[in-house]
């Protein structure tokens, strides 16, 4: 074999290779999602949906973990919203280039590395102790919020930065101040980004356990929370709790659980995907 | 000015300015709980001692164990995502078409948005009951198991932000090896890889930090004994896991016990932000590089 | 024309990029050890062109090329064609210089190592040649093992001549190869294809009429995909058959 027929048949190995590789991790999610609709999907019906936890895994249901995890998601959204854009805002239209900005963004960066459970720790220490919120659902959106908040800065921000100079320079020749400015014309123009990005930031905050395990929200709720203080469970938690059981009964009850928390990430993903595209198609610049 | 302008200006910033208040209270936190904690056990046994038992009757406060936990999981999940990120990053960049690159993308993202109690759980019941058909010895909680999981949940990470790198290599750069009768393998591993490398880089070190701070996926399927051993197939603990372990449990606060969660989060907390810095340094040494 | 062989040819050849016909029914002969200029105005499809004779547009999504190119005889878009050992025959010099970020003499040597060449005396000696052919090697003798990145522009052009005549060539494609260059760097390309030509086929293409006029023996002129002409240099810029090409070379377009 000459040299040449040795390096031809190396770039088709590695070709082989590379399919292999860009396809493995596809397969094996398609075989755990396989997985957990064969061990969940028998589970799930009205009463699992609508029933409260119990000791007994036939008897268990997932109504406080849903309730919980939409608290969580409707007050984490009134929470970061108005503060990761106003920041994103801030930087993107107003902040100058010196050294706070530049200071700014690489905190930011910084935060969003931070692993989750850290935020679980800022949050027990400030919301639950300081401010005496306890285990409450204020609490864990709070945590989520300042968790979520340099997704939504960032997401914020390129979404801005793709408004055209020509947006702003039109709306101040009309004699617009500067927030009229950002109000009327970049705003809007960026809205669909904005929104992409807090879809995804949410879709994260929904999936999250570890934080809100560590400032306190319990495994057994046996009420649904009906205020922002009151104690709360979501989701994740519940799976968590019923996985570390060995009695195979709540593993099919974590995989329904599953299934549904899958759902909600798939669904909320999806909107996401849907409303960038959308985006991107309407408006050439 | 008119007032109103210069009030909305002024809320603006303070939004801006609570992300570094975010970053003092986090400080604040872990420093200030921590040093009452070393104030009772003492900053040389938390960094030599070999064992971790705060829980128990014979309390000893050696982080070591739980640092060798994380890192084996770490390393598990990082040999299991690079050599596969890296080289889907290099088969979409030289040998796929356009129309594959398009849908095969947004796919492998899909696993970077499955929440990782999910993959615990994967782990759990799917990934360790298979290893044990041909690992007999291996335990139900293992760092393997949670390792391989993790690595597959990190893939997306690796092959997207190292496709970047590659891609931002100059078109000339291919051409001139292209032009010179190189396969693509030849191109990519004699020269794109190469001049893509701090890119690279920088999507490892932050594939590892993701993964030294990743809580549930080892919560579930590695265990909960603090050991200090270098075997992926015994049950272990990581520094996240033990802070979701106290958490679970009821422990008064001002406790020892409770401190140690503070303990241990600061070490984490070192970890993930030395690895961050050190990923933004490289990438803003090496930016400038083909301008 | 004259008594030489023919080197390179073009025979029915269009090119596509998805719908956009980029080529349009092109014909040409180009004899050995001759110097062929393409000139046009931008977008007039000489650098698809170049780019056919040695495949570098098949990574092209959407590129398809009709008709036949061929080199010494052989049609180089015929199924068992290899794509690297064409390339090996029929090197490419590119607009902007393009050293790999490795040393000066990794960079000339890069072609024989892919092929599997590990012996250092003869990866030295070739180096050492090429350098040489590349008029290079007085400036950077004593430098081998320096980063390529730290040349001048000029001696990054004809580090990367001297690239691509290390893997011996018999065809050299040539793609505006002075454009970014100062005129000093440039006149040193021109007196170096002027050398080059006893042992190479060259093709260049260029933007600089002044620069075909001294460089080349044929010249092809190429208009919205089409070869409007193709003659001896001399003749093309002294009678030009075709109006497009006097308004051309006189700069009334371009």
């Amino acid at each position: 074999m000459t040299n040449s027929e040795k390096n031809r048949l190396k770039d088709k190995a590695f070709q082989v290779f590379g399919i292999f590789c860009t396809f493995i991790g596809l397969v094996v999610l398609a075989i755990f999602l396989f997985d957990i609709v064969i061990e969940g999907v028998k589970r799930i019906d009205w009463d699992f949906l609508t029933s409260l936890p119990s000791r007994r895994a036939s008897r268990a249901g997932i109504l406080t973990a849903w309730v919980g995890t939409l608290w969580i998601l409707v007050l984490t959204t009134l929470i970061a919203f108005p503060l990761g854009v106003a920041a994103g805002v801030y930087l993107e239209e107003y902040g100058k280039k010196n050294r706070l900005s530049s200071f700014l963004e690489i905190n930011i960066a910084n935060l969003a590395g931070v692993p989750s459970i850290i935020y679980g720790l800022l949050g027990l220490e400030i919301f639950v102790r300081q401010m005496r919120l306890g285990g409450s659902l204020l609490a864990g959106a709070l945590t989520l919020s300042l968790l979520i908040l340099p997704i939504i800065i960032v997401t914020t921000r390129e979404a801005i930065k793709s408004v055209p100079r020509s947006i702003r320079d039109g709306s101040f020749a009309l004699g617009a101040s500067k927030w009229q400015t950002v109000w009327f014309q970049v705003l809007p123009a960026s809205f669909g980004g904005i929104l992409t990005g807090i879809i995804l930031a949410l879709s994260r905050a929904v999936g999250e356990a570890a934080p809100l395990i560590v400032i306190g929200a319990l495994a057994y709720v046996p009420f649904t929370p009906s205020s922002p203080m009151d104690e709360f469970t979501v989701l994740p938690i519940q799976i968590f709790n019923w996985t570390s059981r060995p009695q195979e009964a709540f593993l099919n009850n974590a995989a329904a659980a599953i299934i549904v928390l899958l759902i909600i990430t798939f669904m909320l993903n999806g909107i996401a995907v849907y409303l960038r595209n959308r985006q991107q198609r309407k408006i050439k610049w | 000015m008119r007032v109103s302008e210069k009030i909305i200006e002024g809320l603006l910033w303070l939004s801006a300015v609570i992300t570094i208040l975010i970053t003092i209270g986090i400080i604040w936190v872990l420093l200030s709980e921590s040093i009452s904690f070393f104030q009772v056990v003492s900053l040389s046994e938390f960094l030599t001692e070999k064992e971790w038992t705060p829980l128990f009757a014979d309390k000893k406060f050696g982080i070591m164990p739980l640092v060798a936990g994380t890192l084996l999981t770490t390393a598990v999940a990082i040999a299991v995502a690079l050599p596969i990120g890296l080289t889907i990053a290099i088969y979409l960049n030289e040998y796929a078409h356009a129309r594959m690159k398009q849908i095969v993308k947004p796919l492998l993202e899909v696993l970077a948005t499955i929440p990782t109690v999910v993959y615990g759980f994967f782990a759990l019941t799917v990934v360790t009951p298979f290893l044990q058909q041909f690992i007999p010895g291996m335990a139900g909680f293992n760092a393997l198991s949670a390792g391989i999981v993790m690595g597959i949940m990190i893939i997306p990470m690796i092959s997207s932000l190292s496709e970047d790198a590659i891609s931002a290599v100059p078109r000339s750069l291919r051409e001139a090896a292209y032009g010179m009768g190189s396969t693509r393998l030849q191109t990519s591993f004699g020269v794109m890889v190469p001049a893509a490398s701090s890119g690279i880089v920088v999507s490892v070190i932050l594939a590892i930090s993701r993964a030294v701070g990743e809580t549930m996926i080892v919560a579930i399927a590695a265990g909960q004994q603090p050991r200090l051993t270098l075997n992926p197939l015994v049950p272990i603990e990581t520094i996240t896991t033990y802070i979701v372990q106290v958490s679970m449990g009821d422990v008064p606060r001002d406790s020892l016990e409770y401190k140690t969660i503070f303990a241990a989060g600061i070490t984490l907390f070192v970890f993930t932000f030395a690895l961050n810095n050190l990923s933004f340094w490289i990438k803003k040494k090496y930016q400038e590089k083909y301008d | 024309m004259s008594k030489k062989d023919i080197k390179l040819e073009a025979q029915a050849l269009n090119a596509y990029y998805g719908d956009f016909h980029a080529l349009k029914n092109i014909n040409i002969a180009m004899e050995e050890k001759n110097v062929t200029a393409f000139i046009g105005p931008s977008g007039c499809g000489k650098s698809t062109f170049l780019r056919t004779f040695n495949r570098m547009n098949d990574y092209i999504d959407g590129f398809r090329v009709e008709g036949q190119i061929l080199l010494d005889g052989n049609n180089i878009y015929q199924k068992d064609v290899q794509v690297d050992e064409l390339r090996k025959q029929v090197g490419m010099v590119f607009q902007k210089p393009n050293p790999f970020p490795k040393s000066i003499f990794e960079n000339v040597v890069y072609g024989l190592k892919i092929q599997g060449i590990k012996n250092k005396a003869v990866l030295a000696e070739a180096a050492e040649k090429s350098l040489r052919q590349a008029a290079l090697w007085d400036e950077v003798k004593d430098n081998l093992n320096k980063s390529a990145l730290a040349l001048s522009g000029g001696q990054q052009q004809r580090l990367c001549i001297a690239r691509a005549l290390a893997i011996s060539p018999t065809v050299l494609l040539m793609d505006e190869p002075a454009s970014a260059l100062d005129p000093i760097s440039t006149a040193k390309i021109e007196e170096l294809i002027y050398e080059l030509k006893n042992h190479y086929t060259i093709v260049i293409v260029t933007h600089n009429m002044q620069q075909a006029g001294r460089v080349s023996d044929q010249t092809a002129f190429f208009y919205m995909g089409e070869l409007v002409e193709y003659a001896k240099t001399k003749t093309m810029f002294t009678s030009p058959k075709d109006n497009r090409t006097q308004n051309y070379i006189t700069g009334r377009f371009g």
